[in-house]
């Protein structure tokens, strides 16, 4: 084993830029994942059954078929109709994408946590439907969802470097790269623990997020 | 049977002549900060029935879960059968009991519990005969016939080869008192054994627990809230408040002429 | 090259190679999964500790770069190096074995403490109780958390295409390029994977049917089109939930 520190160094500044990459790929697909969830969750409870039955069947594809190959397909298959997408965009746009389909599960099981009585009497008080979701039905959903919605990003960040796949250049793109071009091999190392780095305090955060927030 | 125990003002420490069989030495249990046993000391003779009442709170359960070692005192010993229960001597000193001296005191002991905790995966005959197998070393077969031989006692023949989730508490509770037996304990601990039953199920679990304390040389202990059980089967009934025996005597004086003003109390809440 | 030439030498190959994967790597997730999760509730801190250490690290870990790592940098570290299938089915075992023990912990936790005490009262010993009342007890409601984190799995294992395996997606990737058709190579292949992770989820609502009808239970019912995945208060994704 012959481990260079010197090969470290030199692969420093890639990893940062990586790193940066990895992080705008993650808070942008966070961006997506929440709010496309909350959607998909919503429209999962509609009333018409042509609203409620393609969101379910499009959602329980998404979830059940892997994040590599719907990275290849938007990659390839969306700049034949529409706009070409850089490898980062695509990477956020998939990623959001696929992990909305785990949010959406987590927003509906809080949604069915909130008493029936909540809803009786938000009827009971007249108040529209919109204002019924926003004042009274979310606010009581999420705040119990928070931490589980976040352990889902500490899972979106240990699958963003699927991205590298397509190109982009987050920790593993740049990582990659260096080795190619140095044959040298401290790079994917140093990129690995530094998922771990991250990975371990988030969910140490997230699991005293639950204690307090959950009851 | 003795067990007309001095009658010193706060408390009693009822001493039972006879061959002694379980014997608390200032056993003290807290949870936190609150005291449940309070330097408790009481014997047991062998072969006899002794019956527990107080308020709940009392701290009569917390007995038969320390007997059961499901719990451990914070200060005091428990002797069973003349064995430390929770400590062995070692060199003459006192220590912590092993994992393997425990199971072996402990093999006289056998308990029913108030939500009976049958084993939801096994049927009713392997429910009574598991224990016989891998802790007695019984073979198959003489565990089989000696739970045949339970199952007629409590009158669930008919059942062996069902699960307890199709059983009714009543016939769980049955199958429950079978699987203590099973394993030959020379004392039985029971725990509110009727509590958790419907009131129509209630007569069933007693009139076989009659029939066992009536017929057979086994020591009870038994912590009920069925005072006409207790008269029955009792030889000595002990009334327990805040962690302590404040009264102790045959049940038709603790039934019929208590002394202290708190059995009068109870008894007038719960008769 | 004509597709359904293409079908027999390289995608059918591809998907049979997906399927040993999945079974090799749920295999050894399985026998990693499970040890650890009954040693992270001993009573013994330091047991507790260990066990619960490879779990933290392979929680955090990512698992394509930690194939990424078995397949290229191991070799030029220690000077020896796996078949790429090996590297493959090694990061995937190990990091959803992680995720594994997470539910055999939750599952053991959760049997009720009556049951524990039940079996002290008949005086079993530890590794008794262990294997007689708890496990068997634990079992069923393992069942439902490992169906989906047996999709997971199989949704991972499209990772090793990317250290050369010659998998499903592999094989895709190079039909898209033979084709220059993208839409309907990986149309068939996002379907193909769904159908695959439907046939795991039908197989393990029947091993769960079976296992709750052995201790006693009547199994809930689920339709056909009932969703692939296991309603669980043990998360397969993230690793977090059940008991406490």
């Amino acid at each position: 084993m012959n481990w260079d520190w010197s090969n470290v160094e030199d692969f420093m500044p890639h990893f940062w830029d990586g790193l940066l990459v990895t992080l705008q790929a993650l808070a942008w697909g966070t961006l997506i994942a929440f709010s496309l969830g909350l959607l998909w969750a919503i429209a999962q409870r509609s009333d018409q059954v042509w609203i409620r039955w393609p969101v379910t069947a499009i959602t329980e594809f998404i979830r059940n078929t892997p994040l590599l190959v719907q990275l290849f397909f938007l990659f390839t298959v969306v700049p034949e109709f529409g706009p070409t997408m850089s490898p980062l965009t695509t990477g956020i746009v998939g990623l959001g994408l696929h992990y909305s389909t785990y949010t959406a599960e987590v927003y509906r099981a809080g949604i069915e946590g909130v008493p029936v009585g909540q809803w009786e009497a938000a009827t009971a008080l007249s108040l529209p439907k919109r204002r019924t979701w926003t004042a009274i039905i979310l606010p009581q959903a999420i705040r119990r969802v928070i931490p589980a919605l976040g352990n889902y990003v500490v899972s979106m960040l240990k699958d963003s470097p699927q991205i590298a796949a397509i190109g982009a250049l987050d920790m593993l793109g740049e990582a990659k790269g260096f080795t190619q071009a140095t044959f040298t091999y401290e790079a994917i190392s140093i990129v690995g623990i530094a998922f771990i780095v991250i990975a371990y305090p988030a969910s140490v955060l997230l699991r005293v997020l639950e204690r307090r927030l959950v009851r | 049977m003795s067990a007309d125990s001095s009658t010193s003002k706060e408390t009693v420490n009822p001493t039972v002549d006879g061959s002694e069989l379980i014997r608390f030495d200032k056993v003290t249990k807290r949870f936190g900060s609150h005291v449940v046993l309070d330097e408790l000391d009481f014997s047991v003779a062998s072969g006899k029935h002794v019956t527990l009442i107080g308020p709940s709170g009392s701290g009569k359960t917390t007995i038969l879960r320390l007997l059961m070692t499901l719990m451990k005192p914070e200060e005091g010993t428990i002797k069973v059968g003349g064995e430390y229960l929770t400590h062995e001597t070692k060199n003459g000193k006192l220590v912590p009991a092993s994992e393997k001296y425990t199971r072996e005191v402990r093999k006289n002991i056998g308990m029913v519990f108030q939500q009976f905790n049958l084993f939801p995966n096994m049927k009713v005959l392997r429910n009574i005969t598991e224990a016989p197998v891998q802790v007695l070393g019984l073979s198959k077969d003489e565990a089989e016939q000696r739970a045949r031989e339970l199952l007629e006692l409590v009158g669930l023949t008919e059942h062996i080869d069902k699960y307890p989730s199709q059983l009714s508490g009543g016939q769980q509770q049955r199958v429950a008192i079978a699987r203590a037996l099973a394993m030959r304990p020379q004392v039985l601990l029971l725990d509110e054994v009727t509590s958790a039953l419907d009131p129509e199920l209630v007569a069933g679990v007693l009139d076989v627990l009659r029939d066992i304390a009536h017929t057979t040389d086994i020591t009870m202990l038994c912590v009920t809230h069925e005072m006409n059980f207790a008269r029955d089967i009792s030889d000595q009934v002990l009334m327990f408040d805040s962690g302590r025996v404040i009264e102790a005597g045959t049940p038709e004086k603790i039934f019929t002429e208590p002394e202290h003003e708190r059995t009068r109390e109870f008894l007038s809440a719960v008769l | 090259m004509m597709t359904s030439d293409f079908i027999t030498a390289w995608f059918l190959p591809g998907l049979w190679i997906t399927v040993q994967i999945t079974v090799y790597s749920a295999a050894l997730a399985f026998v990693i999964a499970f040890p650890i999760g009954v040693l992270r509730t001993s009573p013994l801190w330091i047991v507790r500790f260990l066990a619960g250490t490879y779990f933290e690290i392979f929680r955090g870990t990512s698992a394509l770069v930690f194939m990424f790592w078995m397949a290229f940098t191991v070799p030029m570290l220690f000077g020896f190096s796996f078949l790429p299938m090996a590297a493959g089915v090694l990061a995937l075992g190990m990091t959803y074995g992680a995720y594994g023990s997470e539910i055999v912990r939750g599952a053991l936790a959760a049997v009720p403490v009556a049951q524990r005490e039940a079996g002290v009262a008949l005086n079993f010993t530890k590794g008794q109780r262990l294997r007689k009342i708890e496990i068997p007890q634990a079992w069923p409601e393992m069942l439902p958390p490992f169906n989906n984190l047996l999709i997971e799995l199989l949704k991972g294992t499209s990772l090793v295409s990317l250290i050369a395996v010659a998998d499903m997606t592999f094989a895709g990737n190079l039909w898209r390029l033979v084709t220059a058709e993208s839409a309907p190579v990986y149309t068939v292949l996002l379907v193909v994977y769904f159908v695959l992770a439907f046939l795991l989820t039908r197989g393990m609502r029947l091993l769960e049917r079976h296992a709750k009808a052995r201790i006693g239970q009547a199994p809930e019912k689920v339709g056909l089109l009932g969703g692939l995945r296991s309603k669980s208060s043990i998360d397969a994704v993230t690793g977090t939930g059940g008991a406490k």
